[in-house]
């Protein structure tokens, strides 16, 4: 993939002009996607994809293209000059924009992850022999990913690595579920035996009967997966500082009020584990860490430099949509061992659901429980709850109302695949909570 | 784009001992424009394009999806797929044969009387820039936008056992977006709600006039909520407008009904189903009021087509009559897996995706009552225009829906402007508390393209129409 990238990027940038600007963007993966249905295969198959990415810039004014890479350089090459004539031919008729960014050469990068992964042929045989006699259901991916960007300047990055995610639920005959993932890059038969060994165990617990909870406030325990999808709503009309600016951030009561949330909560963006490219669609590498969060404090929002140059402030080389791409939430000092009884009488919280802002200025994001979430009460598990809708603010759960920290930060891997596979990684503690309302 | 490949000659390049074997060609492209703030934030064009080759051996199918669409690639593409499925055969959830994959040769094509050639980019934003100069009413308004995008797809599906189908589809996002803020305080008002103005229809669609008529009420609007009250708490009545009837219809019945969901291929993703299969043909969903249809021939709608990513032809069925559940969104593997009646939804959202149980259009048929009637009905209440938020649980039961724009309504008028205005309810209970149905004149098509399922995820293009519709003793509320 790499050398089609850098034959078609030479191929285009000869191409331009005097006074036209290039910047391409590569995403590709080779991957198999299996399907499993009550620990049965219920689809299976194969995946290449690749497309390229293109932003022209000439005379103050942007246009974008883009077209499946086939593999076959000279057709690839026939689309890809099409799509600069076309570029070329548009950026003559659209207005100027006045926030133009430019390409430039900061330097090159070149990162290559090899792995012992779990071959495709396979997958099948190594995946159901575990789960047998267990509801499974779920999604395994694996494969090599790829992400590249140059532009006209000669700067060139190139990122690739090779990963498995499988994504599973394991249900009870009465329909309580448990949620696992297993991820990583190279494959340990063992360590994946084990882990669902683990998965089993947890199940044994969903079988007591389930209770239903009234509405109300409640202490609640998330654990770090579902505090990982909370951390993720603030990628949507959060802290961005474009959105900030243009009036739909829930962040706004910290930017104009000076709302603090509480000093146990803090959030960097931290590209040092690897879990992605450190390098934006534009070829603009990030620094290593960035505070955003610091003890309750907003330190930083995410800046592109769309934004930089739009809002008279510094660009962090965010992604031009400004959300987080590997975060991470710093530990605290609650042990999980002592989670139940520091909750004594309330909930224990493994994963939540659909989560979508009610009050985005408010900081109020609803959503529902799912999978193994259990009453607590005299510090001990009761029983799984039936699903419940909360609706509360974040200003509240990770601010007055956040008791304490977990003392560990586990890593959630991002593992969606609309368009292709993700990368990235969200890495949080659980958090124990007073008062978090149920509403439905 | 004229799909100029030769599926059939590319077909004889397979060279599998397969029961079964289909092309599926896709091409798509996103032409997206959008003014923010007075400046052009995105001109251009992306394209998508691929084959996906599908093999059926020993009753499993196994894929692959590729851009290689040379003979060489093809027959490597099904040597693939076909150790695929025969590795996966003796797991396989279902043994299925050819009848999972009907033949059926046809076309079609959306309708439209303008192509996206007929009007050039620079005069398009000409019309978006006036269009935001109509939204920026005051200077409290801090964002505005307009924007639209046309999506041009070309199908083309033929098969061993005889498919030849071609389907090509001209499609239209258009959204216009006014920010008002004061602090904290802000509030954003759009045109039909999170992109709801979606149509198969070319570049007839822009009539300046009315685009700008249109702008300069969604910029008003946007500063008559900064100033209103919020939205009162309390158990009422509430009319809903199509607009938003159309994200109620989709979660809390389209997602509801989709078979495979029901046979549980979702749990880990987008979840299970409230509704099972012995209950077809016998629960009472909603009032005698309720008829909703799988309408895949209602002229401009978002999801309209002839013939699923399956083959299978399509027909506009009721899924539910006069409150009774009487048929499932399941196509045809899915008919075979449960032993139900279904419909053409077998879709995929590429040539890089297998197909599965999908929305399509799915639709509230219209009732007798003139909007007045509606609001006339209301003692207390609240009407409610244009989503903004959307939440629901994976069985589609216990949802929460909010509004852009609402209207208290007293003693059967229309009074105050409402900010925040939000309701939640149960799926069943909720339909089944639905007291009055818009006639025609109410009725509003809308759609949405994002519309995410599957694993690997695929997302979406749905349509979906209603009239307004009044329903009794709501849990409504406001913001914090």
């Amino acid at each position: 993939m790499e050398k089609i990238f850098n034959q078609l990027s030479d191929s285009l940038f000869s191409e331009l002009n005097s006074g036209e600007n290039l910047i391409l963007s590569f995403s590709g993966e080779n991957s198999q996607f299996i399907r499993f249905n009550n620990a049965t295969v219920r689809q299976t198959g194969l995946v290449d994809d690749a497309d390229l990415g293109l932003k022209f810039i000439a005379n103050n004014r942007t246009v974008r293209g883009g077209f499946t890479v086939s593999g076959n350089l000279d057709t690839d090459v026939v689309r890809g000059k099409a799509e600069i004539t076309r570029m070329r031919t548009e950026a003559q008729e659209i207005p100027e924009d006045p926030f133009v960014v430019l390409p430039e050469n900061s330097g090159s990068s070149h990162e290559v992850k090899s792995a012992n992964g779990l071959p495709f042929e396979n997958a099948v045989d190594s995946i159901l022999p575990a789960m047998a006699g267990v509801d499974f259901v779920g999604i395994f991916a694996n494969g090599r990913m790829f992400r590249g960007n140059a532009n006209n300047l000669g700067q060139k990055h190139w990122f690739e690595t090779e990963s498995y995610s499988l994504d599973y639920s394991l249900v009870t005959p009465e329909h309580q579920m448990v949620k696992g993932s297993f991820a990583g890059s190279d494959w340990n038969q063992q360590d994946y035996e084990a882990y669902v060994k683990r998965s089993r165990e947890k199940l044994t617990l969903m079988a007591r009967k389930p209770i239903k909870v009234d509405t109300g406030n409640y202490r609640t325990w998330f654990e770090s997966a579902a505090v990982a999808d909370f951390l993720g709503m603030f990628s949507w009309n959060g802290i961005s500082e474009a959105s900030l600016r243009q009036g739909c951030s829930g962040f706004g009561r910290m930017r104009h009020d000076d709302v603090r949330l509480s000093p146990k909560f803090s959030v960097v963006e931290d590209f040092t584990p690897g879990f992605c490219p450190k390098f934006n669609s534009n070829g603009e590498v990030s620094s290593d860490q960035l505070v955003l969060i610091d003890n309750g404090e907003l330190k930083n929002t995410l800046v592109s430099s769309r934004s930089a140059k739009e809002y008279g402030v510094e660009s962090n080389f965010a992604e031009g949509g400004e959300y987080l791409r590997s975060p991470k939430m710093n530990s605290g000092s609650l042990n999980h061992e002592d989670v139940v009884t520091s909750i004594d009488k309330g909930l224990y919280l493994s994963n939540i659901h659909y989560l979508n802002w009610s009050d985005n200025a408010g900081g109020r994001i609803t959503g529902l429980t799912r999978y193994a979430c259990f009453w607590v009460e005299n510090g001990e598990i009761v029983a799984p709850i039936e699903t419940m809708r909360f609706d509360d603010s974040f200003y509240n759960f990770f601010g007055e109302n956040l008791v304490d920290v977990e003392d560990k930060v586990s890593v959630n891997p991002e593992v969606e695949t609309y368009g292709g596979r993700s990368l990235g990684a969200t890495t949080c503690p659980g958090i124990l909570v007073d008062d978090f309302a149920l509403t439905l | 784009m004229k799909l100029d490949l030769d599926l059939k000659q590319l077909m004889s390049a397979v060279d599998v001992p397969a029961q079964w074997v289909g092309l599926r060609e896709v091409y798509e492209a996103h032409t997206p424009r959008m003014i923010r703030d007075g400046v052009p934030v995105a001109n251009g064009r992306a394209a998508t394009h691929g084959i996906m080759v599908e093999v059926l051996a020993d009753g499993q199918f196994g894929y692959y999806g590729t851009p290689n669409m040379t003979p060489e690639g093809i027959a490597n593409a099904a040597k693939k797929a076909f150790q695929q499925a025969k590795i996966a055969s003796c797991h396989a959830t279902y043994e299925f044969d050819e009848t999972a994959r009907p033949s059926h040769q046809g076309n079609y094509q959306s309708p439209y009387t303008k192509n996206r050639e007929s009007l050039s980019a620079g005069a398009l934003n000409e019309t978006l820039l006036e269009a935001y100069n109509h939204l920026k009413v005051s200077d409290k308004i801090v964002s505005a936008s307009s924007l639209c995008q046309v999506i041009e797809t070309s199908f083309r599906f033929v098969s061993t056992n005889g498919s030849d189908i071609n389907q090509d589809f001209l499609m239209l996002e258009f959204d216009l977006s006014a920010t008002a803020a004061d602090g904290t305080n802000q509030q954003t008002r759009t045109f039909g709600g999170m992109r709801g103005t979606c149509r198969q229809m070319g570049m007839e669609y822009f009539d300046k006039y009315e685009i700008l008529a249109n702008a300069n009420r969604i910029g008003e609007q946007a500063i008559e909520l900064l100033d209103a009250e919020d939205c009162p708490t309390g158990e009422m009545d509430v009319v809903i407008a199509p607009d938003q009837m159309m994200l109620q219809i989709h979660e809390s019945i389209g997602h509801a009904l989709e078979v495979d969901r029901i046979l549980g291929d979702e749990r880990n993703y987008a979840g299970w189903s409230f509704v099972k299969l012995e209950d077809f043909g016998k629960l009472q969903y909603g009032s005698k009021l309720m008829n909703i249809t799988f309408d895949p021939t209602l002229e401009s709608e978002f999801a309209s087509y002839a013939y699923d990513d399956g083959g299978l032809k399509a027909t506009k069925e009721y899924l539910i009559k006069d409150g009774l559940l009487v048929r499932g969104l399941g196509g045809q593997e899915s008919q075979i897996r449960s032993g139900l009646d279904g419909v053409a939804n077998f879709r995929s959202s590429g040539w890089n995706r297998a197909p599965i149980d999908r929305m399509a259009n799915i639709n509230l048929e219209p009732g007798d009552s003139t909007f007045d009637e509606l609001i006339g009905q209301v003692e207390n209440g609240v009407y409610m225009e244009s989503n903004k938020s959307w939440s629901i649980d994976d069985y589609r039961n216990k949802f929460q829906f909010g509004c852009e724009y609402g209207r208290l309504i007293e003693n059967g008028k229309l009074t105050k402007v409402l900010k925040n205005s939000n309701y939640r309810g149960i799926s069943t209970p909720f339909w089944n508390s639905l007291k009055g149905v818009g006639n025609s004149d109410t009725f509003g098509i809308y759609g949405t393209p994002n519309c995410g399922k599957g694993e690997p995820n695929q997302v979406i293009r749905v349509g979906h129409a209603s009239p307004a519709c009044l329903f009794e003793n709501i849990q409504v509320f406001g913001g914090v």
